[in-house]
């Protein structure tokens, strides 16, 4: 069979499935789906879109703006009624802004009727988190995130370093590979490389790190506020730990750091240059691209380095783990495995025309469907990251896709730990949390981390920016909302 | 009876009514826009289940800018003024002094002029003491000095290049058809392209000039991480655009001076720097003052280059204030965001009129007398 009547007779059969999209169905029907510019995920959203196109007649028009753009732009389209945009494929955090002045259709009834979503097939948290507010379904996940450390597998052999397991292993582990040449070029290369730049993801960065030491009851305990008053959690000695370790990864890395964003942290892992890094699934699926990758097979995946001690909320000191401090630590190590943006998802502009509304549901159903997505998981230029049972479950995949058994096992491991963690901490998803992390926070950690600020004076301005947006926007209202996102009793 | 008297009217009112096609469609998109921005700024954005509210706070947002929370963003993070703040403030006030004193004591003295100045002196005299505060070891630049630094030593810059390329240009030289056309080339380029392909050029490890800077030993240098050498590249990528935009106006009114002025000095044995001194800068001067404002109210509003270079980065080092409202605006801060904008428009605005006023139309006067 060849690779194009695979891809009609997966197509046909996807569809014929799905019950709600078959052939010629939408016929003249244009959809304009909004997302990021790619050409991770928008590339996947094209190809994908021309596959969809030929077996149901709609137009799927991939619109593209800058990642810091994305929030607003979709957000101003809808919200002032200009609606040239059907569809977004973007952050489920930033769902409740969407959600509140009712700008994103309910898919639940969709959802339930769809077989060839197989939504139970769909890892729980995506299911019942991302794609869920109040209870209902606004979006589809096409996407899986989480934050976890990638380090090279040869060099911790060479140096005989493990994996690390705690954030000063990490530092230890940046330190011993740092200016070794480890890509065989003859140069000196780099410890640790993390995407510090300022309104790019330094801000998901720096949480990661700092969720080892703030959350050690639970996902419920939550991360950023504290859930009696809405006190941010910026302020005190695990913080203050936190930006310790962030500022000190820097004595390892490239000199240019502070302007690096993931696409340069990426280039340079994957080019052999470095021997930590901190990232989002990605890594896994680039680094096994042959054409582009000089470490395929040489890396290793850890769910997010953790402490043995964590935040006593009450002082606000740090205090060792133990049964009561740290209920879920492994080994006597709090891990807290941080779920950094949520997973690229779908959702449908709720004022668009209903023949719309249902073509793209169904092409966003169309991508997530196991058919499509548990292949694009295993492309790392699709930015797409495994979010479906059975792509933990199943090696052939990844395999086949140039990964081998002993890294699938370790690069699914780590994820699937994640997943697992009943620690994880969940992202801000209170209305406008861009205020609080891309604006507040981004510019604190980038002024930190400039050298215009000491962590004492960083962390304050954190928490003065915080207590001033939930001022302005209700204290009330901010809290419960958080609380209801996280679970909080 | 009523025909007669309409007809009357409008042949009385056919002037204004024929422009007023054309003033109703400035007013809707320029001054609309203006109004409602004015009226953000005194606002806050918030989204709720109708959709969004606006409420009025009054001043609350300037507040937060010149004296909350926002300050350090705004106007920098102040401390002692050093040796190099103090001479850079007895230069501008100085000037501003002499200035004065020659408004007052001239016999140009009017009543809108000093309203005008009233307005303007104290407004520079404030930048400047604001820029001096924020330049030390300790302080650091907020947007508005940083747009300053952009506006002042980016276009001083473009005008010395540009006007030197023009001269150039302008003399009888070989190849000057091809130079021409190399010098205007960067002009027609996108802004972002050319804030792309500088980040690209000033990459010191994999850029294309990446050998010279390890030979120099600068390979681990990374001017991303240095506020002033940020600040500088941002300048010579702004530069590197505009110089042609100087370059082309120059080049047309050097080219456009009286050839028989010219040969008339060279005839009386005036030497080549007499002759640019004495005919060829007075000649072009109110065009290079028209050239210099024209640019310093397009430097005001810098952004591309920031934003794809540094992303205002390190820290707040490199962010104008024109990024510094953008970065709010998609946040949907859009009262902080319209704030800054206004805050950016007054500035701009005296800036531009005292520039006018105080610039060129003297030279134009003096050109014509």
């Amino acid at each position: 069979m060849t690779g194009r009547s695979l891809i009609a007779t997966t197509l046909a059969v996807g569809l014929a499935l799905a019950g709600n999209a078959t052939a010629q169905e939408f016929d003249g029907v244009t959809v304009n789906v909004m997302t990021f510019t790619g050409p991770q995920i928008a590339e996947p959203l094209q190809r994908r879109g021309a596959e969809f196109a030929e077996a149901t007649g709609a137009t799927i028009n991939v619109v593209t703006v800058p990642f810091s753009d994305l929030y607003q732009k979709l957000l101003t389209d809808w919200i002032s009624g200009t609606n040239s945009i059907d569809a977004g494929v973007f952050a489920p955090q930033w769902m409740v802004d969407y959600v509140t002045p009712g700008l994103l259709e309910d898919l639940s009834e969709r959802v339930a009727a769809d077989e060839a979503l197989a939504s139970d097939d769909i890892a729980p948290f995506f299911r019942e988190f991302s794609q869920k507010f109040n209870d209902k379904t606004y979006m589809l996940t096409v996407d899986g995130d989480f934050h976890m450390v990638y380090y090279r597998s040869d060099v911790a052999e060479e140096l005989g370093l493990d994996a690390p397991i705690t954030w000063d292993d990490y530092l230890a582990f940046a330190a011993a590979a740092h200016g070794k040449d480890l890509n065989g070029d003859g140069e000196a290369d780099y410890g640790s490389c993390i995407a510090k730049k300022r309104n790019a993801q330094s801000y998901w960065m720096i949480t990661s790190i700092a969720s080892a030491y703030i959350q050690s009851q639970g996902t419920s305990q939550g991360a950023f506020f504290s859930t009696d008053d809405m006190a941010p959690l910026y302020d005190n000695e695990g913080f203050a730990e936190a930006l310790r370790v962030y500022g000190a990864t820097g004595e390892y890395a490239p000199s240019d750091e502070i302007n690096l964003d993931v696409g340069d942290t990426r280039s340079l892992f994957t080019s052999g240059r470095c021997a930590l890094t901190l990232d989002w699934g990605d890594i896994g699926t680039l680094a096994i691209d042959a054409e582009n990758s000089s470490v395929v097979d040489k890396v290793g995946a850890v769910i997010l380095p953790g402490s043995a001690r964590v935040l006593d909320r009450e002082s606000g000191a740090l205090v060792d783990c133990d049964a009561t401090t740290c209920p879920h630590a492994i080994d006597g190590i709090n891990h807290a495995p941080f779920a950094a943006f949520g997973g690229w998802s779908g959702g449908v502009n709720s004022k668009a025309d209903d023949k719309v509304k249902d073509a793209a549901y169904a092409f966003f159903s169309y991508v997530s469907q196991p058919a499509q997505s548990n292949a694009d998981v295993t492309v790392g230029a699709t930015g797409f990251n495994p979010y479906r049972l059975s792509q933990f479950e199943s090696r052939d995949a990844w395999v086949e896709a140039g990964m081998s058994e002993a890294a699938a096992d370790n690069y699914l491991g780590a994820i699937q730990a994640s997943l697992d963690s009943p620690n994880m901490v969940l992202d801000l998803r209170i209305p406008q949390n861009q205020r609080y992390q891309q604006i507040v926070l981004d510019t604190a950690i980038a002024r930190f981390l400039a050298g215009e600020l000491d962590i004492p004076s960083t962390m304050e301005a954190i928490n003065e920016g915080w207590s001033e947006v939930t001022e302005e926007l209700g204290m009330d209202e901010q809290l419960e909302a958080y609380r209801a996102t996280i679970g909080a009793e | 009876m009523n025909r007669e008297r309409l007809d009357h009217w409008i042949d009385h009112n056919s002037g204004r009514l024929f422009i007023l096609p054309a003033v109703l469609l400035i007013l809707s998109f320029s001054l609309f826009p203006l109004i409602i921005s004015g009226w953000l700024a005194l606002s806050r954005f918030k989204i709720t289940a109708d959709g969004f509210s606006l409420s009025y706070i009054g001043e609350l947002n300037f507040k937060k800018l010149l004296t909350g929370s926002q300050e350090f963003h705004f106007l920098g993070t102040k401390a002692a003024i050093e040796p190099f703040g103090w001479v850079l403030l007895a230069l501008v006030w100085g000037l501003l002094a002499w200035a004065s004193w020659r408004f007052i004591t001239g016999d140009r003295f009017n009543l809108l002029g000093l309203i005008g100045r009233l307005i303007a002196f104290p407004l520079f005299g404030a930048l400047a003491w604001n820029f001096a505060t924020t330049l030390g070891e300790s302080a650091r630049l907020g947007s508005v000095s940083t747009t300053l630094f952009y506006v002042i030593v980016g276009v001083s810059i473009q005008f010395v290049l540009g006007t030197a390329l023009a001269f150039l240009c302008a003399q009888n030289i070989k190849g000057r058809t091809f130079f021409r056309l190399v010098f205007f080339i960067p002009l027609m380029v996108t802004p972002v392209g050319i804030a792309y392909t500088f980040r690209m050029l000033a990459d010191m490890s994999v850029g294309p000039f990446s050998p010279v800077w390890k030979m120099l030993g600068l390979g681990e240098f990374s001017w991303a991480a240095d506020p002033w050498t940020a600040r500088l590249v941002v300048v010579l990528g702004d530069s590197w655009q505009w110089i042609p935009f100087i370059f082309i106006i120059m080049l047309a009114a050097f080219e456009s001076q009286s050839r028989d002025e010219l040969e008339a000095a060279e005839l009386d044995g005036a030497g080549p720097l007499q002759v640019f001194r004495d005919i060829t800068w007075p000649s072009v001067a109110p065009v290079a003052a028209t050239v210099v404002l024209i640019r310093v109210i397009e430097a005001f509003k810098i952004v591309d280059l920031p934003n794809v270079l540094t992303n205002g980065g390190p820290g707040i080092a490199t962010e104008s204030l024109t990024l510094h409202s953008f970065i709010e605006w998609r946040a949907l801060n859009l009262g902080g965001s319209a704030a800054v904008a206004y805050s950016l428009l007054f500035i701009s605005t005296i800036a531009c009129v005292s520039f006018f006023q105080l610039i060129v139309l003297p030279m134009r006067r003096t050109r014509e007398r």
